[in-house]
């Protein structure tokens, strides 16, 4: 259906796959830590603009209240991942995780 | 019709700066392209109808946790080239991987054909607006947004316990 002048819900969905690919793409294509975490940000956006869409295309607001607390969680894992980072940055004197490879078999 | 251009105008902006963030070399621009693709994805909020969520996603990321990042990255002293000691072959897989993901997810898109035969629902101009959010999150969402607190106060704990110098 039209979510509005020729934009169907099939194009919001297409960009939010795109976005969420490219957050895939540069989470095994790049191995500094903050870059990964930016790509996280991106992936949860791409959700984020699917939901909205669908929130449109149904007229109900519980997809935005999702949205909210996506926010909310990704808000959190920032505060949390960024503070892990800062001890890794302490320990290896790096952000790159290819350095973190005590656990690889 | 300028609804139209805007999708494809923000669409654009927002893919390309995605990957802009993804190959640039230096973290800093890499911060910047990721807030120019947020606020194109705002502006794909308010052409859906959520104004307060459009608002609210500009104060949340590029307010606050794209400057935690740039922060961060300053504090770390992180603004120069780093050259990212990786075999080809190992990078030509990880491309392959990611595109393959995207190709399944868009071909996993384009099988949804009965969407577009969905009537739609009452039009309800409203809907993205901060009375009727309001609405719907105190009363039908009121047990998860306390639990939401709570998180907060568990994330806040833990980033506080995790940068102590004496921890390591």
């Amino acid at each position: 259906m039209e979510l509005y002048h020729n934009i169907t819900i099939n194009h919001y969905l297409v960009l939010a796959a795109v976005l969420f690919g490219m957050g895939a793409l540069g989470i095994l294509f790049r191995r500094n830590a903050i870059i990964m975490f930016m790509c996280i940000e991106l992936m949860l956006n791409a959700v984020n603009i699917s939901l909205v869409a669908f929130s449109k295309m149904w007229n109900h607001t519980d997809a935005q209240v999702f949205v909210f607390f996506i926010m909310v969680v990704a808000a959190a894992e920032v505060a949390v991942g960024l503070a892990i980072l800062m001890m890794l940055y302490r320990n290896t004197h790096s952000t790159d995780t290819s350095v973190l490879n005590k656990l690889k078999f | 019709m300028l609804s139209e251009y805007a999708f494809w105008f923000l669409s654009f902006v927002a893919v390309f700066s995605a990957a802009g963030m993804i190959f640039s070399k230096n973290p800093v621009y890499s911060v910047l392209s990721l807030i120019i693709t947020f606020f194109a994805v705002a502006g794909h909020y308010f052409l859906l109808g959520a104004q307060f969520l459009a608002a609210v996603h500009i104060i949340v990321y590029a307010g606050a946790i794209m400057v935690l990042f740039l922060y961060v990255i300053m504090m770390l002293n992180l603004n120069k080239l780093e050259e990212e000691k990786r075999s080809l072959w190992s990078k030509s897989l990880s491309v392959a991987a990611g595109g393959i993901l995207m190709l399944v997810l868009l071909a996993a898109v384009q099988r949804t054909d009965e969407l577009n035969s969905i009537a739609a629902g009452e039009f309800n101009a409203a809907m993205g607006q901060t009375k009727n959010l309001g609405n719907v999150l105190y009363r039908e969402f009121l047990l998860p947004f306390e639990l939401a607190s709570v998180l907060f106060l568990g994330a806040m704990v833990g980033a506080v316990y995790l940068s102590k110098k004496e921890l390591a």
